[in-house]
């Protein structure tokens, strides 16, 4: 794997791509780095999605034994984040470079202080620091040990080794980086408030700013999140991705059982279902109508899903499975 | 002697686990050592966030060589009996049993097992791969391409090195070998993640510090403690102002850094109409930072501390103004849950209560408050609260659970109440009461003394204790899951710190029976009175004691159904002043002697003298005073007792000591005329009778 030098490359580049000058160039820059590593670059998943954990390029492919190496930027929904566009770094959608490597290579936190320095964070300036945070997502039946990553007291990335995810032992355990590009920035471009930030690195009239594109959609969205989101028709969508969900794992289930290969044949789009109900549920909630003890039965429900979807796919190729020779051939 | 260091060196270790670690290391590695017979002078743990490192001085060398002898059977003893004995004491064949003979037993196998003594490096090295692989972390992790082999190494993060060196002070220390995991030991550590990074090899413990200290790590916690606290003192001292000290915060910030650098940063002055409490909590627990105070007006300022891990290039501009972005990011999230929550009234909110489950079979928080509302107006004339003041607190006060603060600072739930009451002009009382109604939470905890703030207490306990007693969930043994001693004590506290008089029994039957409209409509509340009167007792008796009261004198008189805590105080506290008088001394010693001659005597005959005194058989001058004394005695102890005045039913009862005195003197109890005999134990049985009126003398000591 070639490492090329994060100054050259950064000094190699029009003004107006630095990453201490745009938000897309950081965003460039970081992909850069992490294609130089040998991950695949990918885009960011179709569908609402909380964290880009829950992109099928982690999710899934953290479990099995198959060596993967994945980097993406995910826009991330947040319904109850939601601050009408009055948080300088709080946003009920945003976005996060997420980095997956299987296995976790030995010298992880060293690469990840490396794409700092290659979007600008020196270490002789910033007080960066990896602070005890155990990460689990109740929905996704996952965890792991790591840490927040802090740079001045910021959080700016989240650091973890994934023990768990749907419910089923990683092994190999992968290493997850999920870096928040907003708060990322606002350091590198030294400005406080997020909606400050240059976008595209131009100035003057060229210049578009982060709040030129965000700031009128935060508002409305957090309007939409917690006055307007229509509980009914969200409680109904819940139940059709579940049941969905169920019934193309069940049909994936039963095509295998026909081919008597061995291998699952609809996963994709079953968890694309799962998904959908997590996010259903996080609207749910930000809208203050689900119960204390009614948000437990619904976790547990999502989770019962993902780690259906989990157990499916490690009997995909993709998963490591083999097919087996088909009875019928 | 030799000296031992060991240092595991890993990726960051959550501050709350170093010391734990640093002290489990130390304890492990010295027992094993000591268990395979090595001795040692001294030994210390440290931690920092990278590394756990022990030193061990004045280690043993070798250990003792060891001679042990094991009886076996007899000679000629049967097969199955030989093979044990070979099989416990290692040996291939009996011949290598010795045989020694005893006069009693004959001859036997004597299997003579020595063990030479080994190398500390030897021990050192056998021994320390286990302990790292079974260290007790709270949690450990598995990583890396060997995470899928079944014995894969677990540690709290990923273990990258291990230094272990062993040797006399005099001489070049040698590295202890051993591999965990595919780690070598070495003698190689590493100074500061970003102050120096390189390699640092290391001989021994002292040139160990002093090689961490140029590489800007201090490797004890206690010392980074100390830094950061005189460092942070000093910052706030130049710019007049005080440090709010935080113990908690400072052990868990010295456990963030190897190289302690304070600073100081600034936030919006706006941000201080946030409440205090509410600007210190989230600094410190999102930021992990110091207040600072006033020193003349002791309100916070809008200055804080924090503690970065870094001696940067520009003196640590960057990372100052980099806190200030976040902190004020921060107070600006709590100023939004602080606007939004005074958007909506209270009252508004109680409503939302009922989607919390207080528990499963006690209903909802609405529920709940519902049935304190009317307990605590109910209970409101009783202490002289405003019922309706009483009722309107009630109502509110758990309303603050669903606002978006508490939901972000649980541990500000009651304190956020009483400030959004007070917001929407609630009356002062009621506005106290949303806070203190959970008070006192234990034994140093401060009791509310406004009525309003007493009665809502005393219904939440209340409600708390009868609750848990109708579902049958008591405290046993040291279990206490929802805190109930804690309640019980608090509702002492209340009751006798604000000298109130009222009727536990009446209060816990309208407790329980709150709750039967609601949830246990079925239960049985018959058996749950007495039964929490009597933890109530207990408690009581507890609280008593440590107040410095007598035990016996309590016991002495707490009966069954008494239900005014106020008044059973009282009464204890007139029998002790009296029993340290002479005359209380006196009477209590007759009324002994009068007790055992009828004990003595009631057995003797198998039945009870408690029949009237007949007057006609009285004879002598003195069973004739006491008779008439003791029949004066009742009668106004009985008047002071009902009228609650027991100072005055005492004195009543000190007017026998005389007459009790000149009985026992000249009268003669077992007379030869049955007659008069029964006649004068019935006497004593009336003197019995007397002190009863005040309390139960014969559980009394002395
Ligand atoms: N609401 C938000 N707005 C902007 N950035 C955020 C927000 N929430 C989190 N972040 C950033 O994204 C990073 C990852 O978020 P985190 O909540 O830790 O993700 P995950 O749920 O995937 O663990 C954080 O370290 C932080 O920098
Ligand atoms: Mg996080």
């Amino acid at each position: 794997m070639s490492q090329s030098d994060p100054h050259a490359t950064a000094l190699d580049l029009p003004p107006h791509m630095r990453p201490e000058r745009s938000f897309q160039g950081l965003i460039l820059a970081l992909q850069r780095f992490w294609a130089d590593y040998g991950c695949v670059v990918l885009q960011p998943y179709d569908m609402e999605v909380g964290a880009g954990t829950f992109h099928p390029a982690t999710t899934l492919r953290a479990l099995g034994h198959k060596p993967w190496r994945a980097a993406y930027v995910q826009p991330s929904r947040r319904p109850g984040d939601g601050r009408y566009g009055e948080n300088p770094n709080r946003l009920q959608h945003y976005y996060q470079f997420q980095v997956l490597l299987k296995p976790s290579p030995p010298d992880l936190q060293d690469l990840y202080l490396k794409s700092l320095a290659a979007i600008g964070v020196d270490a002789a300036l910033h007080d960066v620091r990896f602070v005890e945070d155990d990460w689990e997502s109740p929905t996704l039946g996952a965890w792991g040990l790591g840490w927040e990553c802090w740079c001045d007291g910021m959080e700016v990335s989240q650091f973890t080794y994934f023990q768990q995810v749907c419910g089923i032992e990683c092994s190999p355990v992968a290493g997850e980086l999920t870096y928040g590009l907003e708060r990322l920035a606002m350091y590198v471009q030294g400005v406080d408030n997020v909606y400050d930030l240059n976008f595209n690195g131009r100035d003057g009239d060229e210049r578009i700013s982060y709040g030129d594109v965000f700031l009128q959609a935060e508002q409305e969205y957090s309007r939409h999140n917690f006055e307007h989101a229509n509980t009914d028709v969200l409680f109904q969508h819940f139940k059709d991705a579940e049941a969905e969900c169920q019934a193309l794992l069940a049909a994936g289930a039963r095509q295998r059982d026909e081919a008597g290969d061995g291998i699952h044949k609809v996963v994709f789009p079953a968890y694309d279902q799962c998904i959908k109900a997590s996010h259903v549920f996080n609207l749910l909630d930000a809208r203050g109508v689900i119960s204390v003890t009614e948000r437990q039965s619904y976790i547990l429900r999502v989770r019962e899903l993902s780690k259906a979807c989990g157990e499916a796919f490690l009997q995909t190729e993709a998963g490591g499975a083999v097919a087996k020779e088909s009875q019928h051939a | 002697m030799p000296d031992l260091l060991l240092e595991l060196f890993s990726e960051e270790i959550p501050a709350r686990m170093q010391k734990r670690a640093s002290e489990d290391l130390q304890k492990l590695v010295t027992n094993g050592l000591v268990d395979a017979g090595l001795t040692y002078e001294g030994a210390k743990g440290f931690a920092t966030p990278r590394r756990l490192a022990l030193t061990i001085h004045g280690l043993t060398a070798r250990s003792a060589d060891t001679r042990e002898e094991r009886k076996g059977p007899k000679v000629g003893a049967p097969e199955k009996a030989l093979a044990g004995f070979m099989r416990a004491a290692g040996l291939s064949s009996i011949d290598e049993a010795q045989i020694q003979s005893d006069p009693k037993k004959g001859e036997f196998y004597v299997a003579v097992i020595e063990k030479p003594g080994r190398d500390a490096a030897e021990i050192i090295a056998e021994l320390i791969p286990g302990i790292i692989r079974n260290f007790p972390w709270p949690k450990s992790m598995r990583w890396g391409a060997g995470s899928t082999r079944p014995d894969t190494l677990r540690w709290v993060r990923p273990l990258r090195s291990i230094l272990c060196t062993f040797g006399p002070e005099t001489e070049e220390p040698e590295i202890v070998a051993f591999e965990v995991d595919g780690i070598k030991s070495g003698d190689v550590t590493y100074g500061h993640r970003f102050m120096a990074p390189e390699a640092i090899r290391i001989r021994r413990f002292d040139d160990y510090t002093d090689k961490l200290n140029a590489a800007k790590v201090v490797l004890d916690s206690a010392r980074r403690e100390e830094i950061i606290l005189q460092e942070a003192k000093n910052l706030a001292f130049s710019q007049n102002l005080d440090l709010v000290e935080d113990s908690a915060l400072l052990h868990e910030v010295a456990g963030l850094v190897e190289w302690p650098v304070v600073l100081m940063g600034s936030f919006d002055e706006r941000f201080l109409n946030l409440p205090d409490e509410v600007i210190q909590l989230t600094i410190r627990v999102n930021q992990k930072c110091f207040v600072l105070r006033d020193p003349k007006s002791g309100a916070l300022t809008n200055r804080f501390i924090l503690v970065s891990n870094l001696i940067a290039s520009d003196g640590g501009k960057q990372i100052v103004a980099g806190n200030e972005k976040v902190v004020r990011a921060r107070l600006s999230d709590a100023m939004f849950f602080w606007e939004t929550d005074l958007k909506t009234p209270l009252q508004a909110r109680v409503q939302k209560l009922g989607n919390i489950i207080f528990h499963e079979k006690l209903g909802t928080q609405l529920q709940r408050v519902e049935r304190i509302k009317s307990l605590a107006t109910t209970l409101a004339p009783l202490l002289g609260a405003n019922p309706a003041e009483a009722e309107r607190a009630a109502e509110l006060c758990k309303a603050d659970l669903v606002t978006e603060m508490v939901g972000e600072f649980p541990e500000l739930q009651g304190l956020m109440g009483r400030y959004y009451a007070t917001a929407q002009n609630e009356s002062s009382s009621v506005a106290a009461a949303c806070e203190d109604h959970y008070r006192p939470q234990g034994p140093g905890d401060t009791v509310p003394s406004d009525p309003v703030s007493v009665a809502v207490a005393l219904a939440d306990k209340l409600d708390t204790l009868s609750g848990f007693w109708l579902i049958d969930e008591k405290p046993t043994g040291s279990k206490d899951p929802y805190a109930l001693r804690r309640a019980a004590l608090g509702v002492i506290r209340l009751i006798l710190e604000n000298n109130c008089e009222l009727s536990l029994t009446d209060v816990i039957g309208q407790a329980c029976s709150g709750h039967q409209r609601d949830a246990l409509a079925a239960a049985d509340i018959s058996g749950v009175t007495p039964d929490l009167l009597a933890f109530f007792h207990d408690r009581l008796k507890v609280y008593l004691r440590d107040q410095g009261l007598r035990y016996d004198l309590i016991d002495s008189v707490i009966s069954e159904d008494a239900d005014d805590l106020q008044l059973i105080v009282r009464r204890v506290e007139a029998l002790s002043s009296f029993l340290d008088s002479e005359d209380g001394k006196a009477l209590l010693s007759g009324s002994k002697r009068a007790a055992n001659i009828l004990r003595a005597e009631e057995k003797k005959d198998g039945k009870v003298f408690d029949s009237s005194v007949s007057a006609d058989l009285l004879s002598d001058p003195a069973e004739k005073a006491l008779a008439e004394a003791v029949d004066v005695a009742v009668s106004k102890a009985k008047a002071a007792v009902d009228g609650h005045d027991f100072t005055a039913a005492i004195e009543a009862l000190s007017q026998l000591r005389a007459p009790v005195d000149a009985f026992f003197e000249d009268v003669m109890v077992n007379d030869e005329n049955a007659q008069i005999r029964e006649n004068r134990l019935n006497l004593l049985n009336r003197i019995r009778q007397a002190t009863q009126t005040v309390a139960d003398f014969s559980k009394i000591e002395g």
